[in-house]
């Protein structure tokens, strides 16, 4: 059953994120990112973290990517720039793009390479799982308070940026 | 049995997919996503070998991983209007100059 449900939720994560990047649209590609986030977050409920499987769908699919998609309606320009961009397999493309797809390609070996070489772990997790709220933020006010408050200082620098640099330059 | 290596694997997936997005496509928003995908691949990976260890710490670190992730989304966002403002495109070859 559970096998089952991470299959099906790691198969429409994958082919998510692959229509994200094969999309030309970026309207299309948000959408499809947030249904990419969605089956995240069923996997985040397999995996006994109910509290990070919520806030992937509050914070991650309902305020960030309402944000990208805001900005993607309001710059109204829903293709990409064609005449830069002809349509072409990232291998015949010209020089950087091509080297772009060998660094993917690289990349993707790589992981692999390091995924074979770690000693496999047969069967279920072995351990209790801590899935309590009152377990985490427990943790979180006391161990790390620090960086806690540090968090709230990084999203106030933010906020205030980015009203900076969105702001319209006012004539002098 | 779904186990660690499971998770492991396609939290690899994700995060090639991610890198292809960043390396291959020539268009800001979706590199944006494409940033957001490799960030939920970490994410993934954090919280499978929290479960594997069975600590609450994996969790907590996914909580700031998000934090930072919608800073970053706040402000490259807002460059990105700055940036179209600027010169009515978003392919990142057009913006190659220092100063406009």
């Amino acid at each position: 059953m559970t096998d089952t449900a991470f299959y099906i939720f790691g198969g429409i994560a994958i082919l998510a994120s692959l229509l994200v990047i094969a999309q030309r649209n970026p309207v299309y590609s948000v959408l499809l990112l947030i249904a990419s986030f969605g089956a995240l977050s069923g996997l985040y409920v397999l995996l006994d973290a109910p509290f990070v499987a919520v806030i992937q769908i509050i914070v991650y699919a309902g305020a960030i990517m309402v944000l990208f998609l805001f900005v993607v309606m309001l710059l109204n320009a829903p293709q990409e720039d064609t005449e830069h961009d002809v349509k072409m397999h990232p291998f015949a493309g010209p020089g950087p793009m091509r080297f772009g797809a060998l660094l993917a390609l690289g990349l993707a070996a790589e992981l692999g390479w390091a995924l074979t070489r770690t000693p496999s772990q047969a069967g279920s997790f072995a351990v209790t799982p801590v899935s309590s709220v009152a377990a985490i933020g427990r943790s979180l006010f006391t161990e790390y308070a620090f960086a806690f408050e540090v968090t709230s200082i990084l999203i106030l620098v933010a906020m205030v940026g980015a009203v900076v640099l969105a702001r319209r330059e006012e004539p002098r | 049995m779904v186990a660690l290596d499971h998770y492991l694997v396609l939290s690899g997936i994700l995060f090639s997919i991610g890198a292809a997005g960043v390396f291959l496509r020539r268009n800001l928003i979706t590199i944006l996503l494409s940033i957001e995908i490799m960030l939920n691949a970490v994410n993934l990976t954090f919280v499978a070998f929290g479960r594997a260890l069975g600590s609450a710490d994996g969790q907590i670190i996914v909580f700031f991983v998000m934090t930072v992730a919608a800073a970053e989304a706040a402000v490259g966002l807002a460059i990105v209007i700055g940036l179209f403002r600027h010169h009515e495109s978003l392919n990142p070859e057009s913006f190659a100059s220092l100063k406009w």
